[in-house]
């Protein structure tokens, strides 16, 4: 157990720790697992195993659980500092930040598809040659029903770069059904998540419960519909990974938005357990909740921007 | 509680470290074995193109050589030294005990061996190594690569995660451990330049998960970001892979502005001049990292506005590195030089760092790259930063800190023997490559037109001899790490400046449990 003292004119200083080198082991496991069972997919002849990824994956959010679990014990053992508490929270919110930036470079793909690189494969501009010679017949809208490969007829008689498969989606989401839902599921449970740390703040314990519970209700009810707008799309849109860009911009902002709407109701699950169970937290120690707070808002602004950018615009 | 522990016994000691004085020892071996690694692949590439004509090796293993070659030497040799240096030195520098998130620390550092064992087992996968070049450009990593590819995309992501926990913790370190009186505008400038970098990093190492994430889809699950088939653009990878690629470079150099701007006025005896206007210009050109990065593509067909933003927004960096180049002159304008080894690497490093700035330069202007681009003028550009740049500062860094960190002094003798033979044959083998660029010879291709032989030779041989200068290197490092003259003043050297100049030599296991006053 780490040692750490608390007054204010000493240092905290840190004792050995098994949990990095397990995690990092667990976490190579993981990728490595992954890598051989894509690589067995893509390029093998037989099935893929991923009994290596599982193995990974597992090693991983136990220890994980095991990490957050003792500092969880340290804190409540008050081992931690008024400055340590600090570093923790300066933590997260520079972790926060490089989310925003991973967001961003998704956001940044959709922007560039939809301004530039689109209207160039249709010929805009300078770039007439470049639909005339490569891509004739094809014409630049978005969502993009119909791939420039299908504009050509297909992947046979075109240029090298023609490969693989693209065929465009029979209809785009609209923005109002089930995204219109999500969105006001989501903007609610920030709202709640913020009346519950409120609640927290005034040390009204049972208050606390009521909106955190109700904000991982409205969290998992999100994650539900989202489910079931990619079974549709799937199903009856005709919207897959592999209809062109519109599907793989659609798939990779929203897919990486659900999993991390997954992950923020995860984190906020531990705390109303660790506050329903274990009675943690108290009106001025309450950094588990807070940081799952932050994120969670963070994911609420996110899905703000999906709404916006992906679904309406 | 443990207040007075000191190491742990054996292997325990590094595999459950938590010490950051530990943790940068390892970081500073790990890197400067990938050193070692990525030197050896330099040098089968300099022997192919001793002479034209296939000589050794195929082209296909040439490819995978300098792809190789660059990311060993970014990713895993001189990214990794620099956090080790920051480790060291970071909480010596501002009166903190430790690293703000020590374990978080550890984690960081045992991610990279897992994520170079994996990008190197790549050399011995059907269909051999990542051969499409460090900058990985789709669709040459996508739909042309060897299968392999998959686990450089994965040793991308762990090294990613490593660098964004590492940033975290320097970031939360500078911002939240320093000593009473510390205030920003008093820290030393490697601790500056190391949060500014830090920043960069936060903020760029994510953007490229998001490139190699994308490349993944691409291959495995049918998506068509940079496939024009399916409506992307190839283009688009290269947008995406500069945002964090320009800054990437400066992610590299930073720290070693920072290691100068330390080692410059402790040797001319003079406090360093213009001390704010130094924070301002790094900040500064992080700042200008992010809006510049499309002047590595001239030639994919920018729109001319684009082109001309991207011209005079790179342009613009010379003003921030002029102050800085001009800072450090400064300092050592009527100072009482003595030219020690990290003093002698220093200069060097402001000699030859200025002339990889002015190739620059001439590479910022969007028509003349025109005629420049991919030829090996950029080899020898990017060579003249990265290495006389960051590596060279980095051996300064070691030679000035190393009697700080064991008690005990190198040999000074051989520290400028390898200083010599390092500059001598750093220029041998880099200076000719501009001359044979600007007269047309293409980098990444293992052949060459008969014309450009004699200056390739003369490449190659500056090479080994650079090479063999690392040798004398590691040996000087060990010498003196286990039979080097004791040192025990704290100061070591008369002109050094900080607080790490004032613990006991060698620095002992924990400093600082009680914070220092900074008056």
């Amino acid at each position: 157990m780490t040692a750490q003292t608390g007054g204010a004119d000493t240092y905290y200083v840190p004792e050995q720790s098994r949990l990095a080198i397990c995690l990092a082991t667990s976490v190579a496991v993981l990728i490595l697992g992954a890598a051989i069972g894509l690589n067995q997919m893509t390029f093998g002849s037989g099935d893929a195993n991923w009994t290596m990824l599982w193995l990974g994956l597992l090693g991983f959010v136990v220890i994980l659980a095991v990490w957050f679990r003792q500092t969880i014990v340290e804190n409540r053992a008050g081992m931690n500092s008024a400055q340590l508490k600090h570093s923790y929270a300066l933590g997260m919110q520079w972790f926060i930040f490089s989310e925003v930036m991973f967001f961003a470079c998704f956001f940044g793909v959709l922007f560039y598809v939809r301004n530039l690189a689109g209207p160039w494969l249709g010929g805009e501009g300078a770039k007439l040659m470049t639909n005339e010679v490569l891509w004739p017949a094809f014409d630049f809208s978005w969502p993009m029903q119909t791939t420039p490969q299908e504009a050509v007829g297909g992947v046979a008689d075109q240029i090298p770069a023609n490969t693989g498969t693209f065929v465009g989606p029979k209809e785009s989401v609209s923005w109002s059904g089930i995204p219109l839902i999500n969105t006001i599921l989501l903007l609610t449970s920030s709202v709640t998540c913020h009346f519950a740390h409120v609640a927290l703040k005034a040390d009204k314990r049972s208050a606390f419960n009521l909106w955190l519970g109700l904000t991982l209700i409205l969290g998992f009810t999100f994650v539900g519909f989202q489910a079931y707008e990619y079974y549709e799309a799937y199903n009856h849109l005709g919207l897959t990974l592999e209809a062109g860009i519109y599907g793989s911009t659609f798939f990779i902002l929203t897919g990486f938005h659900g999993f991390h709407v997954c992950m923020g109701a995860i984190m906020l699950s531990v705390q109303w357990l660790r506050s329903t169970v274990g009675g943690h937290f108290t009106p001025d120690d309450q950094f588990g909740f807070e940081a799952s707070s932050w994120y969670w808002h963070f994911v609420d602004v996110v899905w703000v921007g999906l709404f916006l950018f992906v679904y309406i615009l | 509680m443990s207040e007075h522990h000191g190491p742990a016994k054996g292997i325990k000691r590094w595999i459950f470290a938590t010490n950051h004085k530990d943790i940068g020892t390892l970081y500073l071996w790990f890197s400067f074995a990938m050193f070692i690694i990525g030197g050896a692949f330099a040098m089968i590439i300099r022997a192919e193109l001793f002479q034209p004509g296939l000589q050794m090796i195929s082209p296909e293993f040439f490819n995978q050589m300098t792809t190789m070659h660059g990311l060993v030497m970014v990713f895993g040799a001189i990214m990794p030294s620099f956090v080790g240096l920051a480790n060291w030195l970071i909480p010596m520098m501002i009166g903190a005990p430790d690293m703000a998130l020590p374990r978080m620390n550890n984690l960081s550092f045992w991610l990279l061996p897992f994520a170079f064992t994996v990008l190197l087992s790549s050399l011995f996968m059907e269909g051999g190594a990542p051969n499409f070049g460090w900058t990985f450009y789709a669709p040459l990593s996508t739909t042309y690569a060897p299968p392999s590819v998959t686990f450089f995309i994965f040793g991308v992501h762990l090294m990613g995660a490593s660098s964004i926990m590492g940033s975290i913790n320097i970031i939360a370190t500078v911002m939240n451990m320093r000593a009473p009186g510390m205030t920003y505008m008093k820290m030393p400038l490697f601790v500056w330049t190391w949060l500014i970098t830090a920043f960069l990093l936060v903020a760029v190492m994510p953007v490229l998960a998001g490139a190699v994430t994308m490349m993944l889809m691409d291959i495995h699950f049918g998506t068509s970001f940079f496939n024009a088939a399916g409506g992307g653009d190839p283009v688009l990878f290269q947008h995406v892979f500069w945002f964090f690629g320009h800054p990437e470079v400066y992610i590299i150099i930073l720290p070693a502005f920072g290691v100068v701007s330390q080692i410059i006025p402790a040797f001319s005896r003079k406090p360093l001049f213009g001390y704010d206007s130094m924070v301002y210009a790094t900040a500064s050109i992080a700042f200008l990292s992010f809006i510049v990065w499309a002047h590595h593509m001239y030639t994919v067909g920018m729109p001319i506005a684009g082109e001309l933003f991207f011209m005079y927004a790179t342009m613009l960096i010379a003003v921030p590195t002029g102050v800085k180049v001009f800072n450090w002159i400064t300092t050592m304008f009527k100072g009482s030089i003595t030219f020690e080894t990290p003093m002698l690497f220093s200069i060097g490093f402001v000699f030859l760092f200025t002339i990889g700035g002015f190739t620059g330069l001439m590479l910022a202007i969007a028509p003349a790259d025109v005629q420049y681009h991919d030829s090996y003028f950029v080899v020898a550009h990017f060579h003249y930063v990265m290495v006389a740049g960051a590596v060279f500062s980095m051996s300064a860094a070691i030679y000035y800190w190393l009697p700080k960190w064991c008690g005990r002094m190198y040999d000074e003798t051989m520290g400028k023997v390898h200083f010599w033979i390092a500059f001598i044959g750093f220029n041998i083998a880099f200076f000719p490559q501009h001359f044979v660029g600007l007269a047309g010879m293409p980098r990444r291709i293992p052949d060459y037109a008969l014309q450009f032989t004699d200056f390739n030779m003369m490449s190659s041989i500056g090479a080994f001899i650079y090479g063999a200068a690392q040798i004398l290197f590691l040996f000087n490092v060990i010498r003196t790490i286990v039979a080097g003259k004791k040192v025990d003043d704290p100061q070591v050297w008369e002109g050094a400046q900080g607080l790490e100049w004032t613990i006991p030599t060698p620095a002992p296991y924990h400093t600082f449990t009680t914070p220092p006053q900074v008056k």
